[in-house]
This record gives structure tokens, sequence and C-alpha cells, in this order.
């Protein structure tokens, strides 16, 4: 299979740019936490609970309240393979928790592969809706639909007090995460992030690396997530999340504009040097590549880099990973192998915006 | 006595470690207890590879340690999953719906931690959502009876009792 037909099919719609504030926020993602009343939750789960937990999801996707809102289909993780399993993962489709759950997991995927439905994960089910840019109203939005809907077939466990009950009481309540992917280079290369990092705690608010932890997150990618989900209602977690969002993007594009104009052959050379790397090295390890990815997205967003699409970070960030790459070549790799077989995907696919085929 | 770490300025802070079940204590100046402290939660977070879930259950069972009044009508197993309290503190997970009720007395306090608020105020799910808001609007009505009542506005409270009587036979309908 050719490289543009082995993206064509495997680039999820969030891998591609679009929606608001693209250049910044790569994901909003909400993920919904639900659970069938009189089962116990997936911790104590015997086969039978789970078989049963699968079978109540597995009809309620059949009813036309689901099938109005897309096509699902069901998929067990025995009947996966461990490679499909982690490619899921690597696709933020799944969690890793989820993928190690074979005898009792299942996940229902939307065709679009926007929605997805983890099922005996921690809780029963996780409804998540994954968009890019910054549309968190929007995935939210679907979510709740998506919830409605499966709430006409499935006795959720609800309590009067509480809320929607989960397996984790950090979870409680609205049973809602919401969250953004955010690239910021800027804040990163001016050294402003581990402030940012602690007033964002202050409000609530969680700030993860997406690889890696604290300030030096390889990629400079971070996924900020509300922590509180009692006692407050769907609506106004979204907006304190958005609101804090978009301070955080006015902070990064002041700094974006700061370095460019107090050391612009310094950037410019940062990131011809990592286009250049990206372009012609011959090993590459995953950390580096989310690094060389971010320098090199952050040249284009800037105008320093043309005629290389700029959704080239979140497609090349996944597709190089472990998995991905075993499922391209079709067979198993070491890490050394990995390492040249990354750099050559890496090649082939800038040479693809060169010959201008996508 | 001076500071065990710099053995340059006083000691005037008493710093416990507890590591494993190890307890240590140390007398150390305020600065020096500062970066203990900064140090210590790096090295902890790593060296035992921090699970989240039992932190979370250790968060439950210093309530219940001395000092926390937990009621002793508190459950210590769920009647319905059987999951017991001291495994919930170690999983940092309920094992049903119904441990939420049953272990009550003792998930507020650490919901009052590790949450804003103690009762949730979102989304209601459409089957419940009738019961519920019935049931909503009783607790509202019964307090502003009271509220008229220690008011001696009786013409109120008597509309009031009306009001929620007319709920009440709503509720026994379902």
């Amino acid at each position: 299979m050719s490289l543009s037909d082995f993206l064509r099919r495997a680039v999820s719609p969030w891998m591609r740019n679009g929606g608001p504030e693209d250049d910044i926020i790569l994901t909003s993602r909400v993920r919904v936490a639900r659970n069938l009343e009189d089962v116990p939750f997936p911790v104590l789960q015997t086969d039978s609970h789970a078989n049963h937990v699968i079978q109540a999801v597995q009809n309620a996707l059949a009813t036309p309240a689901v099938q109005a809102l897309g096509r699902f289909e069901l998929l067990r993780c025995s009947d996966m393979s461990a490679i499909d399993r982690q490619v899921l993962v690597e696709k933020h489709l799944i969690s890793r928790d989820l993928a190690e759950q074979v005898r009792h997991g299942a996940v229902a995927l939307r065709d679009d592969e926007v929605v997805s439905i983890m099922v005996n994960e921690e809780d029963h089910l996780r409804i998540q809706c994954l968009l890019p840019g910054l549309r968190l109203k929007e995935a939210w939005d679907l979510a709740n639909q998506v919830d409605d809907a499966l709430e006409r077939t499935l006795p959720y466990a609800f309590h009067e007090r509480y809320g929607y009950l989960t397996a984790c009481p950090t979870n409680v309540g609205t049973g809602i995460r919401a969250s953004v992917m955010m690239h910021l280079p800027g804040l990163v290369l001016s050294g402003q992030m581990g402030r940012i990092l602690s007033a964002v705690q202050q409000v609530g608010l969680t700030v993860r690396g997406m690889y890696g932890e604290g300030s030096d997150a390889a990629g400079n990618l971070f996924q900020v997530s509300n922590q509180v989900t009692l006692g407050e209602s769907e609506e106004e977690i979204i907006q304190n999340l958005s609101n804090v969002v978009a301070q955080l993007i006015e902070h990064e594009r002041n700094a974006r504009r700061l370095l460019l104009q107090q050391n612009r052959e310094g950037l410019e050379d940062r990131v011809c040097r990592s286009f250049g790397i990206l372009a012609y090295a011959r090993r590459m390890d995953s950390k580096e590549t989310l690094q060389r990815l971010s320098d090199v997205r952050l040249g284009i967003d800037l105008g320093i880099i043309k005629g290389v699409s700029a959704n080239i970070l979140q497609e090349l960030m996944v597709m190089t990973q472990p998995a991905f790459l075993q499922k391209y070549y079709q067979q198993d790799l070491s890490p050394a192998e990995r390492d040249v077989r990354r750099a050559a995907l890496i090649r082939e696919r800038l040479r693809l915006d060169e010959s201008g085929v996508r | 006595m001076l500071c065990q770490r710099c053995h340059e300025r006083p000691a005037n802070v008493q710093f416990t470690q507890i590591i494993n079940g190890d307890k240590k204590v140390y007398h150390l100046c305020e600065q020096c207890a500062r970066e203990a402290q900064g140090d210590l939660f790096g090295q902890a977070a790593q060296a035992f590879n921090f699970d989240f879930h039992q932190w979370l259950g250790h968060l439950m069972n210093m309530e219940s340690s001395p000092g926390f009044a937990v009621p002793a009508a508190s459950a210590q197993r769920c009647g319905n999953c059987g999951m017991t309290y001291q495994q919930f503190t170690q999983l940092g997970r309920f094992g049903c719906p119904k441990c939420y009720d049953n272990f009550a007395p003792r998930l507020e306090p650490l919901l009052r931690r590790i949450q804003s608020a103690t009762s949730h105020t979102g989304k209601v799910p459409l089957h419940a959502g009738s019961q519920v808001k019935v049931r909503k609007n009783l607790e509202r009505l019964r307090k502003e009876l009271q509220q008229a009542v220690a008011m001696e506005q009786y013409e109120r409270a008597a509309q009031l009792r009306d009001q929620i009587r007319e709920l009440e036979q709503q509720m026994d309908r379902g």
C-alpha cells in the first residue's frame, strides 16, 4: 500500500487541521463516564457481568435513537490483535487501560472516529467525542446527544445527591472530563511554562504533558482539563475551561510574536535545522521526532516554512508511534529498527508535500 | 538545637516523614523543611511509582484516623457488592453504585477535599428527571415553610403546606 493510501485510511478527522484556533489547539475532547445501575463496576466484574454490559450497549446501539447519530461498530478487545488495540490507543480513540482489558473491554466506534464509546474500562461506559481545533462546546453537545440516546435503553446509575455514579469518586457528579490538546512552543521556548502550569492549577484545572511530564513535555504538547466533576454543571465546566484556554492562546501568541521580534534569526535557524533533520536523517527516536515536528510546526505557523502541510505535527506524532509503524510496515520491529523505519516514514511523508500529492 | 540538615540555622520545625509506614522525625529550620518537602514529593512520586488510586484511598483512610469523627454506624462492608472499606482504600475505586450510600459517612469528607461541593448540580437523566425535579422542589418548599413559620407568616405557611401536600401526592402516584 502506498503511503498516501495508508494515510487516507488511517488518519482520523482530528489529525487533520480544522476548527477555530487550530494553530494552537490541536484537539478538543469531552469524555463522559456512565455506569449501569445494579451492576458492579468493572473492578469487581465477572465474565457474565461484563458480557451483560457489552450486550446492553450492543442493544442500545441498534436502537433508532442511536442510529440517528451515526453508524457505530462494536469491537471487543478480545477480538483485536495487540497491535490493533495499540493503534487505537495511539490514535487517542481508546485509553491504555481499555487496551489492557483484553477479557472484558470493548469499544464502539462511530465510522468517522469522532465518537468512541469505551465499554468496561474503569466505568461501564465512557463516551468520548474528539474534534480538531477549539470546539469544546460542540464536543459536549455531541457527547450529550449520544448520552441521551443511550439512556433511552440503558438504565444509568444516578444518585439524587451525588449525580452520575462512577467507580472513582474523582469523576462522580457530571462524570465529565473536558480537555484540549495545546501546542505551546512559544511559552516553553520563552521559559514561561512553569509559571503558567502553576497558575492554571490554581483555577481548578489540570495540565499534563501529552508525552512526558511537566514543562519538558516532548513536542511542547499539553493537555488542559477540568479537575472537578461535582458541584458545577457541565456548561459551567466547559465555560471555565474555555475561558482559561482563551487566555493561554493569547499568552502563546504573544510569546511567539516576542520570540520573532527579539531573535528572528535564532528562531529561523532552529525551525529550519529541525526541518533539515526530519528531511534527511536516517535514524529518529520518538522523542526527537516530537521535538523536531514541534519546531517545524512552529515554523509553518510563523510563515517561516512554506509548502508543508500544517497537520504534519499531529499526523506524524501518531503515525511514528510503535504500533503504527509496525502496522504500516506490516512486521514486528525492534526499537532500533523502528528508529530507522520512523526516519524513512517521515522522509516519505515530507516528499508527499513536495510533490503536491496531498 | 541546630537544624539537622544545614547545621547552621536553629531548628524550629518538626518534620515527620512516613514512607511505607516507616516513620522518621527530623528537626529542621524553616528553609530546609521547605526544601525537604519539595524534593521528598518528587522522590516519593518517582520512587514509589505514584499510584493515584492508592493515594486517594489513603486520603479516605486519613478521615477515619483518630481525630476525625466517623459515625460508629458507618458500614465496614458494602451490603450489595461485598467490597470492604479496606479494599476501597487500596483500590481507590468503589465496587458498585450502592457503595456510595453504604460508605456515605466516610465519603462526604473525601468529596469536600477532592471536589468543589458534595452535591450534583448538572445534568439529570431524562428518565429520572421528573421524579428528581419534584423531590428537589419539595426540599425547597419545606425550607420555605420552616422560614414562614419562624417568621409567623401563617397565611403563607398554609399556602406552602398545600403545595407540599400536592407534590407529595404526585410523588406517591409515581
